[in-house]
């Protein structure tokens, strides 16, 4: 059996993001791609399932955006993934899930894999999609938000979703299937020394998007613009030293707020 | 414009994100002139629904549809779809939704915007507001299509603005024999351990990854039992194992709206603030001053959460 877990590059949380003069998209300069934190939880659970279920023989990792995004394939290989495929996408911005979806789909449909996982969402455009368009494209069973999996037999897959207000449910889904991974189920692990090594004799199979064959990748949603938020309210700032701070807080509780 | 509102059901109660949903279908369908359909799989609830104002309250039955499934959901509203030709079909982002909603997408090839915060009509065309990086950034989008699905955020849309009226409910038999079950979900059921009900709290001191280790947790307990308070926290601390899952606030916890809203160490991603942005009052205590949460705050200190709170838990033992 095969799994491949799909990994996006996405800003640093604490980097500040501005938007550029064209109102269309951010400036890129000073900040760190990282990658997307909710898929690194994708990527453990399929180490953890290779680890555990003999007949899983591969674990493949699938980036899409611009050259950069080799290197989130790369830490994923020194972490334990086999295989990488690099999807080169340098443009995004006209692209909505389901066009980035189309694409993503038309490389992974040869590959038959029996398993695909990705992150609940991710920390850029947060759209929480794409696996489960996928799961329709490749007529895959899919479930989302999972905490765990189990195989009850070869083409079975038990899984425990996270609902909504602390409730959960296990689901039983007929292979092949597309789970998108909740955070926090597992520990991501490090990369090895002996993983950093063995980087380069792992291939790292390279696709262009005019040669696959399928079009109009241009999505049907078109951008206005990005903004920056617009504050609902006024913040008013509480600064000095803190026992400055702490007197004015203790007051605010007590004859603002009225809750002490 | 025709518009299809799809309700969400949980145990025979209408979800709240599906009546902020109704409210803003309404809206829409009274700005631009055009026809509301309220579609639901639960016959409990289609009386409420038709108090609403709307055009029909269409009802879809069958047997399978009694309990959540993603592929009878998704054949359903496809069902239904194919013999209508809605403009707009707008469902509330929740949980459920994410679930089979992009399904619809992929199999009907009509554009998804989930998660829409605001919205503004523009040359009798609608634009749709979307939050990104974390809530640092907003997109401004209009589809293309003529058709297209839209998911809203929690709390972005007021249920008290539904207008109540008369509707036709109309029940629809949706045959579902061509789909195979191969996905079977199972009973729904909460982990054991205690459920403490944060929602009835006056005050709610609530941690986030600033709190740095589990040592320092008891400092914020302290401050907690001062207040006559609560204490709680964001997903990361829930992630660590410092709290119980139960304690958590936001989109896989509980939605409190108390008087105080104390934010330690919080950054305001946008899955937490869905579970807060109600309080009556927010005072966040953050060392990023570009940290998210200071946006909605009342009050906001750029500072260390773990030099203040001691200092604080002693001055309201003066009080």
């Amino acid at each position: 059996m095969k799994i491949v877990v799909l990994m996006k590059q996405v800003p640093n949380e604490d980097a500040a993001i501005k938007v550029d003069s064209s109102n269309k998209s951010i400036i890129e300069d000073n900040v760190t791609f990282i990658t997307n934190e909710p898929d690194t939880y994708g990527l453990e659970e399929a180490l953890l399932m290779k680890d555990k279920i003999e007949s899983i023989d591969e674990v493949v990792v699938c980036s899409m955006g611009p050259s950069s995004c080799q290197q989130t394939i790369k830490d994923a290989l020194a972490k334990g993934a086999d295989r990488g495929i690099f999807i080169n996408n340098p443009d995004q911005s006209n692209q909505d899930p389901l066009s980035r979806a189309k694409i993503i789909a038309k490389v992974l449909e040869k590959e038959n894999f029996d398993i695909v996982l990705s992150g609940l969402q991710s920390d850029d455009d947060g759209y929480a999609q794409l696996g489960i368009l996928l799961a329709e494209l490749l007529k895959m069973n899919h479930a989302s938000l999972v905490m765990g999996a189990e195989f009850i037999d070869n083409d079975t897959v038990k899984v425990k979703r996270e609902l909504e207000s602390g409730w959960f449910q296990w689901s039983e889904l007929k292979l092949p299937i597309s789970l998108t991974i909740q955070s926090g189920l597992n520990q991501p692990r490090y990369a090895s020394l002996k993983g950093i090594m063995g980087v380069k004799k792992k291939t790292i199979d390279t696709f262009e998007i005019p040669d696959l064959g399928i079009g109009d990748v241009n999505s049907k949603t078109e951008l206005v613009k990005l903004f920056a938020p617009v504050k609902t309210k006024t913040t008013e700032y509480i600064d000095g030293s803190t026992d400055e701070v702490v007197e004015k807080l203790v007051s605010i509780m007590k004859n603002e707020i009225k809750v002490i | 414009m025709k518009i299809l509102c799809f309700v969400q059901n949980d145990d025979s109660v209408i979800n709240p994100v599906s009546k902020e949903a109704i409210a803003l279908s309404q809206e829409i369908k009274n700005k631009l002139n055009g026809e509301l359909d309220i579609l639901t799989f639960n016959q409990d609830v289609s009386s409420e629904l038709n108090q609403f104002e709307a055009t029909n309250i269409l009802v879809g039955n069958n047997q399978e549809l009694e309990n959540y499934n993603p592929l009878f959901y998704t054949s359903a509203v496809e069902h239904i779809i194919s013999s209508n030709n809605y403009d707009l079909i707008i469902v509330g982002h929740t949980y459920q939704a994410r679930d089979w909603v992009p399904r619809l997408s992929a199999r009907k090839d009509i554009p998804f915007i989930s998660d829409c915060i605001d919205y503004l009509i523009e040359d009798n065309s609608i634009q749709w507001v979307r939050s990104l990086y974390r809530a640092k950034i907003n997109s401004q989008l209009k589809s293309k299509s003529q058709q297209s699905i839209i998911s809203i955020q929690s709390g972005c849309f007021k249920a008290d603005n539904i207008k109540s009226g008369q509707s036709e409910i109309k029940n629809i038999e949706i045959d579902l024999s061509h789909v195979n079950k191969t996905i079977v979900p199972g009973e729904k059921f909460k982990e054991s351990g205690s459920q403490i009900d944060l929602t009835s709290s006056d005050v709610i001191i609530s941690i986030g990854r600033g709190i740095g280790k589990e040592e320092n947790i008891p400092m914020a307990k302290e401050l907690a039992e001062l207040t006559g308070g609560l204490l709680a926290s964001s997903r990361p601390v829930v992630d660590s194992g410092w709290l119980d899952h139960s304690l958590q606030i936001g989109s896989s916890g509980q939605v409190v709206s108390p008087k105080l809203y104390l934010a330690l160490g919080i950054s305001g991603a946008i899955q937490h603030v869905v579970g807060m942005k109600g309080s009556n009052s927010i005072i966040a205590i953050n060392k990023d001053p570009n940290a998210p949460i200071f946006e909605l705050s009342d009050y906001g200190i750029i500072g260390d959460i773990l030099e203040i709170i001691p200092k604080l838990n002693e001055a309201i033992k003066e009080v």
